[in-house]
């Protein structure tokens, strides 16, 4: 039986790696995605415009702009010189936030007196927004803390596993399971309505294999192309990005083959439930972004409404980031990974049992 | 023989309209998958950071660290665990359960009453996921300037600078996140539906091999593509309504532009993604490749390169072009004005102006690669 199964997944893999259009599409979107996305996806603010809107002659505010300008957030100060073109630079977002300094704000200073500073931020883009002002702020509070005050305290601040709080050591891993995620899954729900459609799945079922079996078949394929894909970025990562890789690679590789699994089982049940190719890849969509964004890759699941947080905690995508980024960032050694490889197990052994049982019915 | 026969297009609308309502597939995309992404992007992704799992480690229990402490409670910010050991606190910052962890030592309240600013509070943040840690970082960055301020003022003293930063934020003034999320939640839910629903319909053609039938009969080209577009350029409208109703009616996003505006562009817009699933499909000519390609060239930038949560500014000048070629980048711009700010014409007339040369694109594309005949060019 073994013998049967082997030569089953040998047929399952020719047919993904046989055609070279296929090929190219299981290949090519991986590395592209791995070239533009860890530029594209941080939620830093670089290279904004600041517009000056500055109405005082002295000169610490000269001095201020000169520190602001000196940020690499802000590659260009654009001043503005009247209300008119105030609205107009956010308007036409010409520039993410604008500064007024107030008539009087140096004499103010000098004297001790309350200097207040007014930003404006275009709320069309708040979070941006609210960084670039987390950085005014910063310039503005070393700029008063040179001027005489003295707190009898300090905040000593260390970020643990990334401390210049790269945004491409955040990317990278988290790719890793999200591009693996679509290829995984098209693979898998896509084999068997294509067998449907093309009349071959009635071959199958005449032959000597039980439904678990065909069902083996068609999972195993899944996972290599998961570790297949999640080797290519993770490698990419290491080599071309320099993202540390502190933990343990077989952890990883453990972590995948569980991933794989969980998502084999999700495709294959998209797959029993589908008639047509077209059917099943919007099954897979229908499944993708949801769980992309329900990963807590793009914000926090603390942040998310209860009912999102607990389909955040069945989402396999969820269990599969902690294991990568824990692997490359945090030295994750067994004890730590359990805590979401075994989530990941009781999800893979329900999705799979739910797709045999459908599987099953479906042939009946 | 004229490039278009009005009876001849009427019967092939005909025919890809039975196609659409026939197949409750079509139907699901263009209706159920807006409103469910809708609302998933919608109400899931929250940048608007409260009650972050913290953990407090504190060594020192006198008046001063108290204080802080209640500080820090009583923010709203963080849901702090205290009692716990360091060791404990750091393996479940490990883990992922806490966003960061404070520290108080013991000789705190000591270095304090001496006053040379020696008095430490210690923050560790997990830095793997770096917005989250810079927020943790500068909630209990401001959390304790207040703290250090009410200590300064109680012993008439100036802890802090008298430059006061007053933040007002135009257009969206509670700076609600879920504001500019939903304009763009509606941009990328759109591209999806344009290039998913086009994407195979050609590619379908080849595969059941109907396309030989087509092309057996006098349809020409041109009648060929339109009736491949105008039914799904109908049903994109109706998406788009769809996701108007829901954005404004059910999620609370305030639309302060004109209707007229949005027609116009969303109708640029659906332009472009059905002129490159089209495109797709026509090359590619088997669903599974086309419907792949789909999701890598029409989902996976208007996600990530629109400006829809990751601003384009901060990204390389390669990329920063890369995205002018995204359709998604300036029907996302467009949106988050309409939405948000109103109807600003010269600003719209760019991103239009973007759009229309973007459509010109991809239906040009499509209609050098449709050929008439079976072999593949």
């Amino acid at each position: 039986m073994l013998y049967r199964l082997l030569r089953l997944i040998r047929k399952e893999l020719q047919v993904v790696m046989g055609d070279k259009k296929t090929r190219l599409m299981l290949v090519m979107p991986v590395l592209l995605q791995t070239l533009i996305f860890p530029f594209a996806a941080t939620l830093e603010v670089r290279n904004a415009t600041l517009a000056v809107y500055n109405q005082d002659a002295g000169a610490a505010s000269q001095e201020l702009l000169q520190r602001l300008s000196r940020t690499p957030s802000f590659t260009r100060l654009l001043p503005v010189h009247s209300e008119a073109e105030v609205q107009a630079a956010l308007d036409d977002q010409t520039a993410l936030v604008l500064l007024r300094i107030p008539q009087h704000f140096s004499r103010n200073l000098a004297a001790g007196a309350p200097a207040p500073l007014q930003i404006l931020m275009d709320g069309r883009r708040s979070n941006s927004a609210q960084i670039a002002m987390g950085y005014v702020s910063q310039v503005v509070q070393s700029f008063g803390a040179e001027r005489g005050a003295h707190p009898t305290s300090r905040l000593v601040l260390r970020n643990v596993y990334n401390p210049n709080l790269d945004f491409k050591w955040h990317v990278l891993p988290s790719l890793v399971a999200i591009i693996t995620t679509i290829g995984c899954l098209t693979v898998t729900a896509l084999s068997v309505a294509r067998e449907r459609e093309e009349g071959t799945f009635d071959q199958l079922l005449v032959s000597p294999l039980t439904p678990a079996y065909i069902m083996v078949g068609k999972a195993v394929p899944g996972v290599l192309v998961a570790l297949f894909q999640g080797g290519i970025i993770a490698t990419v990562a290491v080599f071309g990005y320099g993202v540390p890789f502190s933990g343990s690679l077989p952890l990883l590789i453990l972590g995948l083959v569980c991933y794989g699994l969980a998502l084999a089982g999700v495709g294959l049940f998209i797959s029993s439930i589908s008639e047509t190719q077209q059917q099943a890849f919007l099954g897979v969509f229908a499944f993708m972004v949801p769980a992309t964004t329900l990963s807590g890759y793009i914000s926090p699941i603390e942040n998310m409404t209860v009912f999102f947080r607990i389909l955040a905690y069945i989402n396999p995508l969820t269990y599969c980031i902690r294991i990568v980024k824990g692997a490359f960032l945090k030295g994750f050694g067994f004890a730590d990974a359990w805590t979401a490889i075994g989530p990941l197990l009781l999800i893979s052994f329900c999705t799979l049992s739910i797709a045999l049982y459908l599987f099953r019915r479906h042939i009946a | 023989m004229r490039a278009v026969n009005l009876r001849r297009l009427k019967a092939l609308c005909r025919k890809e309209a039975y196609q659409i309502v026939r197949d409750p597939s079509s139907i699901l995309v263009a209706f159920v998958l807006p409103v469910v992404l809708l609302f998933v992007m919608g109400y899931a992704i929250n940048l608007d950071s409260s009650h972050l799992p913290l953990g407090l480690l504190m060594e020192d229990h006198g008046p001063a660290a108290v204080q802080f402490e209640q500080a820090l409670k009583a923010s709203g910010s963080f849901t702090v665990e205290t009692g716990v050991p360091r060791e404990q606190l750091i393996q479940q910052m490990t883990r992922g359960n806490l966003r960061g962890v404070v520290v108080v030592r013991s000789d705190f309240g000591a270095a304090l009453a001496e006053g040379h600013g020696g008095a430490a509070i210690q923050v560790l943040t997990d830095g793997s996921e770096p917005n989250t840690a810079s927020f943790v970082g500068s909630y209990v960055e401001t959390i304790w300037e207040t703290w250090q301020q009410q200590r300064g003022q109680n012993q008439a003293r100036m802890d802090t600078l008298p430059i006061d930063l007053r933040p007002r934020a135009w257009f969206n003034p509670s700076t609600l996140s879920r504001n500019f999320l939903v304009p763009g939640s509606i941009a990328v839910v759109m591209t999806v539906i344009g290039v998913l629903l086009t994407s195979l319909v050609v590619a379908r053609e080849w595969e059941r091999g109907t396309m030989e039938a087509l092309l057996a009969t006098p349809v020409t080209k041109a009648e060929l593509l339109l009736s491949k577009v105008l039914p799904y350029y109908l049903l994109g409208i109706l998406a788009m309504v769809l996701c108007l109703v829901v954005a404004v009616l059910i999620m609370q996003v305030p639309f302060r532009g004109s209707l007229g505006a949005l027609f116009v562009l969303s109708s640029l817009f659906l332009g472009c993604a059905l002129g490159m699933g089209l495109f797709l499909s026509t090359v590619m000519r088997n669903q599974f490749n086309a419907a792949s390609a789909a999701l890598v060239a029409g989902f996976l930038p208007a996600m990530m390169l629109s400006g829809f949560v990751f601003e384009i500014t901060t990204m390389p000048l390669a990329l920063r072009l890369l995205t002018r070629l995204i359709p998604a980048r300036y029907f996302t711009s467009s949106l988050q004005t309409l939405f948000q700010v109103g109807t600003p014409v010269s600003f719209l007339a760019g991103n239009a102006l973007g759009m229309l040369l973007l459509t010109t694109f991809w239906m040009g594309l499509t209609t050098l690669k449709t050929s008439r005949t079976l072999e593949a060019k």
